[in-house]
């Protein structure tokens, strides 16, 4: 018999707490996948953010360390130091990655931090309940914006991946959706690509997905991933940004 | 043979630092520690250690518990403000029980303050400063040597307790020349040794075990609250086991001075002043600021009649001081602070005062 499907060795076998239809399940999936296929689970270090995935220990099968808000990316090259030669990663959502710690991820970046960083954008604060972020759209509503974002009052949102695509250091910049499954297989190639520039030790690799938050954007699930499409995906552009040669294959 | 060097301070703490095994350093400028990430720049890749200047302090101690929680030996300097920045994550190292050795080159305050030295700090450190139920283990050393010997064992300590441990030094001891007994060299851990030496350290699971997570997040308050229960044990460890003073004439003394660090050689001074106008002074020299050496006091004689606390700041130590008299004595403060330095004569002028006014 052949096997066509497997429970993934990099999730822990434990009940998954995000909400339902939250796409943190399969941004964690999709990142196990791609390193048990490699086959370097077991010389993984994992660093998770302060948001909603503060516990993405509990299911990624890793070794994990978890950051204060917004230090992932210094946390990890602490880590790097140690362990040059182990996969390092750090999972961050965009109030932690694009508010708190811009400062952090900038600089990573310039270093060209031989890690991979996974950015959650899901355009608003999830784990405190539904404040803006640095990623809200225009006209978008949350609880500190409750007749929609303005740019007069908040500025226009952040484009992280842009922003770092101007970095020398960051060698590889992908941004990818979550809401197809046509989307969603490119997302896993463009993780294989940022853990590949890792392994060739080529500088920083950063991976935006454009993720869903039902809860706080207050529609059902598969309305939010719709609404990624409609209103995500045309501000923030899926596309690649950098790619070195040695991997573009 | 121990090798003697004339040491800058600043760059006897880093040399003390790496000759304790350190192999990672992270910091940020701030007058009056610069020599010390000059230092650890030049140094470290020599000996396949590594550098980085971080973009802020809040990194460096970012760094600091990355790496260390791979197992690491680190050290990590700063000066009163910079410390300031870093203490979430020293709260976080607290939760975690990672053993990182923090050096505070104390300036003055409060606010970005003064680059001269002073100990306003003395709230700052052992106080915590970061959130929540824990202590920093903090070491005070009143001269060079001193310093790169508390290093050492600061990292011993950390190793031991699996805590933060801090040494509270000053502007001045950074910035003065002595001559210092170079500590013996200890080699770092090698990479492949990581998982003998710290077994609980982050190194990939290699198929071999369970996959470690460490965290300081706890969603469910009574699982925290056990959890703080089931490490409070090593704080009470230290506070039997830490605590180290100095202790100087005490048997006649009519005065009592308590000074730490840098103050209490000029405290010394003030002593050798007073003594030849007849009036006896003695000392109590804490040497851990936390565990507060409380069992010192109770070497004060019957014939003491007025305990001072010396300090460059407004009070803080005193309000430990006055814990451990526990109203046995009358306590004074005799105090400089912004960065301004007590001079002998001003010592013995003020204690004659508090002496008259009794
Ligand atoms: C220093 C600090 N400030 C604020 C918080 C509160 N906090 C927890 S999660 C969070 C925002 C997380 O949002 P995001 O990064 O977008 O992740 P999400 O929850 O949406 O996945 C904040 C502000 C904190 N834990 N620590």
């Amino acid at each position: 018999m052949r096997t066509v499907f497997e429970y993934t060795k990099g999730m822990r076998d434990t009940e998954m707490t995000y909400c339902p239809g939250c796409t943190h399940g399969i941004a964690h999936r999709l990142i196990m996948e791609v390193l048990g296929e490699k086959n370097v689970l077991g010389s993984t270090i994992g660093v998770s953010p302060v948001g909603c995935s503060i516990v993405a220990h509990r299911f990624m099968n890793v070794d994990m360390l978890e950051s204060p808000h917004g230090r992932a990316p210094a946390v990890a090259s602490g880590i790097k130091r140690v362990h040059p030669d182990n996969f390092v990663f750090t999972y961050q959502g965009d109030g932690d990655l694009a508010s708190i710690g811009t400062a952090e991820i900038v600089h990573a970046a310039h270093r060209g931090e031989k890690f991979c960083t996974f950015f959650v954008n899901n355009a608003i604060y999830g784990m405190t309940g539904g404040q803006m972020a640095p990623t809200t759209l225009i006209g978008q509503k949350s609880t500190t914006c409750v007749d929609g974002r303005t740019k007069e009052q908040a500025g226009m949102p952040v484009k992280m991946s842009e922003l770092i695509a101007t970095i020398d250091g960051a060698v590889f910049v992908e941004r990818v959706a979550l809401n197809s499954p046509g989307n969603v297989r490119k997302a896993k190639k463009a993780i294989e690509k940022a853990f590949d520039v890792q392994e060739k030790k080529l500088g920083f690799a950063f991976v935006e997905l454009l993720s869903s938050c039902p809860t706080n954007w207050g529609l059902p699930p598969v309305d939010a991933l719709g609404w990624i499409k409609e209103n995500l995906i045309p501000y923030y552009p899926v596309k690649q940004f950098r790619c070195p040669q040695e991997v573009s294959l | 043979m121990k090798e003697k060097k004339l040491m800058k301070g600043n760059e006897a703490f880093a040399l003390a630092a790496i000759r304790s095994g350190c192999r990672f350093y992270f910091g940020y400028p701030i007058t009056p520690q610069n020599e010390i990430p000059e230092y650890m720049s030049r140094e470290l890749p020599k000996i396949g250690g590594s550098f980085i200047q971080a973009e802020s302090e809040l990194a460096a101690i970012n760094m600091a518990y990355g790496a260390a929680a791979s197992g690491g030996r680190v050290f990590i300097s700063s000066s009163s403000p910079g410390i300031a920045l870093m203490q979430e994550s020293i709260s976080i190292l607290a939760s975690v029980q990672l053993p990182v050795v923090i050096l505070n080159v104390m300036r003055g305050g409060p606010g970005i303050g003064s680059i001269q030295p002073a100990q306003g700090d003395y709230n700052q450190v052992t106080r915590g400063g970061g959130n929540g139920d824990y202590h920093v283990i903090v070491y005070a050393p009143n001269s060079i040597q001193e310093a790169m010997d508390m290093i050492a064992k600061a990292y011993d300590v950390a190793d031991e307790y699996r805590n933060p441990v801090m040494i509270a030094a000053d502007g001045m001891l950074g910035q003065m020349m002595e001559p210092v007994d170079l500590p013996e060299d200890k080699g770092g851990i090698k990479a492949g040794d990581i998982t003998k030496v710290k077994p609980w350290a982050l190194t990939g699971h290699k198929d071999m075990r369970d996959r470690i997570a460490m965290n300081s997040v706890w969603l469910k308050q009574d699982q925290l609250e056990d959890y703080i229960n089931s490490y409070w044990p090593k704080y009470e460890k230290a506070e039997q086991e830490l605590a180290e003073y100095e202790t100087r004439s005490l048997q006649a003394a009519e005065v009592v001075f308590v000074s730490f660090g840098s103050t209490s050689r000029i405290t010394l001074e003030a002593m050798r002043l007073l003594e030849r106008e007849g009036i006896k002074a003695g000392l109590i020299r804490p040497k851990t600021l936390w565990p507060f050496p409380f069992h010192a006091f109770d070497e004060i004689s019957a014939k003491t009649k007025q305990i001072i606390s010396v300090e460059l700041s407004k009070g803080q130590m005193m309000q430990d001081v006055k814990l451990a008299v526990s109203g046995r004595w009358p306590v004074g403060l005799i105090s400089r602070v912004g960065g301004m330095l007590l001079d002998p004569l001003e010592i013995v002028l003020k204690t004659k005062e508090i002496l008259e006014v009794r």
